[in-house]
C-alpha cells in the first residue's frame, strides 16, 4: 500500500526526514514512536502532501508515485491524516464541512452522491458510536472544542470517510480514559484486511487497544529500530536513551 | 471610451447586452439635459426648480480627491444622462404589456417578473438604465397600503411625501456626487410603509446598466413610518464592456418613531478584466436617518462587482434609543478597488450602532474600510461597536483599515477592534487533506470569515451571495 524508500524532507537549511524506508502493506497497523522533535508529523505532512517541504527520495502509494500529487488528490486516493492539532475554522458548520467533504470523496470514489437528509444521518449515526453529542455538529469547526473533542472529531471524519491509509497523529494524546477506549473502538471496528494504519503516538497505552504489527522508533528523521509491540512496551520502560 | 463586449471573462455570468432600440437625452451635463430628463418624467416644477439648484451649487462644488482609489478624470460632457428602452417611453401600466426583450433579460439575470413565475415573498422593482419597467406584487401591497413604485411613478402619484422626505437625508448641496445625482437623478424606488404596518414580504429593487457611455443616476427613498418594519434588498448588474460606467446613486432612508429598516445590498456590477480594463465605478451616497425615538436602521452590504467601489452608508441616530448598524463584506480582485464603510453619527441619548466589517482583498486588488463614529455632547450613554477584519490573498493586495473616532461625552464608548490576516495555510491544508480542492476551500474558509455578516441578508438572497462570495475569488490563489 505505502512505500518509502530513501524519504528525504527538508524546510529552508533545516533538515527534518532524513532517509527514511518504510513499507506498509494492506491490513497492516504501524505504530511510530519517538522523541519529540524527530519529525513524527513531519511525516505524516509529507504523506499527505503538505505544502513547503524540499522532498527527495520516492514515495508510493498503491504502486503509484505520489511526489507530483496535490493534497485533496491524494485524500481523494484514500490517504486521511488525523491531525495532532486540528485547526479551528471559524464560521464554518460542522456538519456541513462534514456533508461536504464525504459528498467530495464519495464523489472520487464513484459512489453516489448522497442527499443533506442521507449525509446527516450517516453522520449522526458516526457520531453516536464516538459517543459525539449532536450539538458539536451545529458548531463552528473546531471552535472553542476541548483537545479531547477535536481528536473524537478528527476519529469521526476517518470513519466518514473510509480511507484506505490512516495516520493518526498522536490522536491519543489529551483523550481521558473512556475516550481513548471509544476511539480504539473505533479504528478496531473499522480496520480490516483492506485499510493500513499508521499511528504515531508516545504512549503504550493506545497500543494495549489497537495491536500494532510492527512498531518503528523515530530519532532524528530516521527510523533507528523496528520491532513488534513488545518493542513499544520496552521503549515506555527505558526510553529513548539507547536511541539518541 | 469604445462599446466592444469583452467577452474573455468567464466568471461574469451577467455580462450580455440586451439589443434593445433607446432613448436618450443628448450627451452631456447641461440645463437642457436637466429639463430634457424632468420633461421625460413630467415632472412637476419644484421638481424642476430644485434640481437646477441642485446643478447651479454643483459647478461650484469640486469632485473630491480624498480617497484610496484613484480613477482617470471622467467627462461629464461625454455621457448620456438619459437612456430609456423606447418601449418604455409609454410606460405600461401592467406587466402583459412589458417589453417581451426585458422581460427576457430580467429572466437570464435571475428575476422573473412574469406573474407565475416571480419570485414569492419578494416584491421587485426592476431598473432597467434610466427607468423602472415593472413593479411586481402591486396589488398586494396596496392592499396594506404599502406604496412600492418607481420613484418617478411616486412624483406623480404621491407629491406630498416625495417633497415632504426628498432630500431630507442627502441635503442638496450635500458633496459632489450627492449633488450630481440630485440634478440628473432618472430612476429608483420608493418605498412607504404606514403607520403599524410590517411589510409581508421582502421588497426589492434589481438595477441593470445596459446601454454603453451612459451613467446611471439612481435614486430611492424609502420612509418607514411610526410603528412600522419593511426588509428591502437591491442587486446590481452590468454587462462587461472595456469603457469604465459611472453609478452615482442616492439612497435616502427615514425611520420615524419605533420603525426599523433592514437595507440589504448584493452588488455586483461588472468589476472590469483581469487586467482593469472597464468595470463600473459605484460612487454610492446612502445615508439613512433614524428620525424618531426607538427607531433602527440596518445597512448590509455584499461589495463584490465594480471596478471601484466608493460608498459609506450612513446612519443618523436622531432619535433616543436609536440603533444603527453596518454590516459589509467587500471583496476586490484582480484590479479592483473598494473604499467603503459606514458613517454612525449618534445625536440622540442612548443610541447604539454596531459595525461589521470584513473586507477580502486578492489579485492586485485594494481594500479600505473607512469609517466614522461621531458621538455628540447631546448623545448620551450612547454605545458603538466596531470590528474590522481584513483578509488577504497573495501578497500583491492591500487592505487598510481608516477608522475616525469623536467621543464627545464622557458617559459613551467606543469600542474598536480590527485584525488583518492572510488566509491561513493551515486551514487550506486541513480542508485540502479533507479531499476539498483549493478553490472549495478558500470559498469555505472565506464564506466562514463572512458568517456574521451573511447570516443578517434575508434568506431568499443567503445562498446566492454565498455563492457569489465564492465566485469572486475564483483564480485569486495560484
Ligand atoms: N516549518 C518548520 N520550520 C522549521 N522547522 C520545523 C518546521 N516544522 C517542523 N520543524 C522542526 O522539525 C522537527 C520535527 O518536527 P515534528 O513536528 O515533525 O516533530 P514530532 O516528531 O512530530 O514532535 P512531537 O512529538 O513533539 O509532536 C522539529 O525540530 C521542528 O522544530
Ligand atoms: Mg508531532
Amino acid at each position: 500500500m505505502l512505500e518509502l524508500k530513501d524519504l528525504k524532507a527538508s524546510i529552508g537549511e533545516k533538515s527534518i526526514i532524513k532517509g527514511l524506508n518504510l513499507h506498509i502493506k494492506s491490513g497492516e497497523v504501524h505504530a511510530i514512536m519517538g522523541p519529540n522533535g524527530s519529525g513524527k508529523s513531519t511525516l505524516a505532512n509529507v504523506l499527505s502532501g503538505k505544502n513547503g517541504y524540499e522532498i527527495s527520495g520516492s514515495l508510493k502509494f498503491e504502486g503509484q508515485n505520489l511526489n507530483e500529487i496535490p493534497i485533496d488528490e491524494r485524500a481523494k486516493k484514500g490517504i486521511f491524516l488525523a491531525f495532532q492539532y486540528p485547526i479551528e475554522i471559524p464560521g464554518v458548520n460542522t456538519s456541513n464541512f462534514l456533508k461536504t467533504s464525504l459528498n467530495t470523496i464519495r464523489k472520487s470514489k464513484g459512489e453516489k452522491n448522497l442527499d443533506t437528509i442521507a449525509l446527516l444521518k450517516l453522520i449522526k449515526e458516526k457520531a453516536s458510536e464516538l459517543n459525539i453529542n449532536e450539538k458539536f455538529l451545529s458548531r463552528q469547526l473546531n471552535v472553542g472544542f476541548s483537545g479531547g473533542e477535536k481528536k473524537k472529531n478528527e476519529i469521526l471524519q476517518m470513519k466518514l470517510l473510509e480511507p484506505k491509509l490512516a495516520i493518526l497523529d498522536e490522536t491519543d494524546s489529551g483523550l481521558d480514559i473512556d475516550a481513548l477506549r471509544i476511539v480504539a473502538d473505533g479504528v478496531n471496528s473499522y480496520k480490516s484486511k483492506k485499510n493500513s494504519f499508521l499511528i504515531i503516538t508516545h504512549y503504550q497505552r493506545l497500543l494495549d487497544y489497537i495491536k500494532p504489527d510492527f512498531v518503528h522508533v523515530l530519532s532524528d528523521g530516521k527510523i533507528v529500530k523496528t520491532g513488534n509491540s513488545n518493542l513499544a512496551q520496552e521503549l515506555e520502560k527505558t526510553g529513548y536513551k539507547n536511541f539518541n | 471610451m469604445s462599446d466592444k463586449i469583452i467577452d474573455t471573462n468567464k466568471e461574469y455570468k451577467y455580462g450580455f447586452t440586451t439589443d434593445i432600440e433607446s432613448f436618450k437625452a443628448p450627451k452631456g451635463l447641461t440645463e437642457d439635459t436637466i429639463k430634457f430628463i424632468s420633461k421625460e418624467k413630467k415632472e412637476p416644477k419644484w421638481l424642476l426648480d430644485w434640481r437646477l439648484k441642485a446643478y447651479k451649487r454643483l459647478k461650484s462644488l469640486k469632485e473630491p480627491n480624498w480617497q484610496k482609489p484613484k480613477y482617470p478624470k471622467i467627462d461629464y460632457q461625454d455621457l448620456y444622462y438619459y437612456s430609456a428602452p423606447k418601449s418604455v417611453k409609454d410606460k405600461p401600466n401592467s406587466l402583459d404589456e412589458v417589453d417581451p426583450k426585458l422581460l427576457e433579460t430580467y429572466k437570464k439575470l435571475g428575476i422573473p417578473l412574469d406573474e407565475q413565475k416571480r419570485l414569492s415573498g419578494v416584491a421587485v422593482d426592476a431598473v432597467f438604465d434610466s427607468v423602472s419597467v415593472a413593479t411586481t406584487f402591486k396589488g398586494e401591497l396596496t392592499k396594506k397600503g404599502i406604496i412600492f413604485c418607481s420613484i418617478s411613478e411616486a412624483i406623480q402619484k404621491h407629491p406630498d411625501l416625495v417633497k415632504k422626505y426628498l432630500g431630507s437625508v442627502i441635503p442638496l448641496t450635500d458633496h459632489y456626487f450627492a449633488t450630481l445625482n440630485s440634478a440628473v437623478f432618472t430612476d429608483g424606488s420608493f418605498v412607504y410603509i404606514p403607520p403599524n404596518v410590517r411589510c409581508p414580504m421582502e421588497l426589492s429593487t434589481y438595477f441593470r446598466i445596459n446601454a454603453s457611455q451612459t451613467g446611471q443616476f439612481e435614486r430611492t427613498l424609502i420612509i418607514a413610518d411610526k410603528g412600522s418594519y419593511v426588509s428591502y434588498l437591491e442587486g446590481c448588474t452590468a454587462p462587461m464592456r472595456d469603457e469604465n460606467q459611472l453609478h452615482a446613486a442616492n439612497v435616502e432612508l427615514v425611520a420615524l418613531d419605533d420603525a426599523e429598516i433592514k437595507y440589504s445590498t448584493v452588488q455586483n456590477w461588472y468589476p472590469g478584466d483581469e487586467e482593469g480594463k472597464g468595470g463600473i465605478y459605484n460612487f454610492v451616497t446612502k445615508r439613512g436617518a433614524c428620525r424618531g425615538k426607538n427607531s433602527k436602521i440596518s445597512w448590509t452590504q455584499v461589495e463584490t462587482g465594480s471596478a471601484i467601489t466608493w460608498k459609506y452608508p450612513s446612519c443618523i441616530l436622531q432619535g433616543d434609543n436609536s440603533v444603527g448598524e453596518f454590516y459589509s463584506i467587500a471583496i476586490t480582485n484582480n484590479h479592483q478597488k473598494a473604499d467603503t464603510g459606514t458613517k454612525m453619527i449618534h445625536l440622540g441619548k442612548n443610541t447604539k450602532s454596531k459595525i461589521i466589517s470584513k473586507g477580502i482583498s486578492a489579485g492586485k486588488a485594494d481594500n479600505t474600510y473607512r469609517g466614522l463614529v461621531d458621538i455628540n455632547k447631546k448623545a448620551t450613554n450612547s454605545r458603538n461597536y466596531t470590528q474590522c477584519d481584513s483578509l488577504l490573498m497573495g501578497n500583491k493586495c492591500g487592505a487598510h483599515t481608516v477608522p475616525y473616532i469623536k467621543n464627545k461625552n464622557s458617559s459613551s464608548i467606543i469600542e474598536h477592534e480590527a485584525t488583518t490576516s492572510k488566509i491561513n495555510e493551515e486551514q487550506l491544508f486541513y480542508c485540502n487533506q479533507r479531499g476539498l480542492d483549493q478553490e472549495e476551500a478558500i470559498s469555505l474558509i472565506v464564506n466562514g470569515f463572512c458568517k456574521e455578516v451573511l447570516q443578517q441578508l434575508p434568506m431568499e438572497f443567503a445562498v446566492e451571495a454565498q455563492k457569489l462570495v465564492s465566485i469572486s475569488l475564483e483564480g485569486s490563489v495560484g
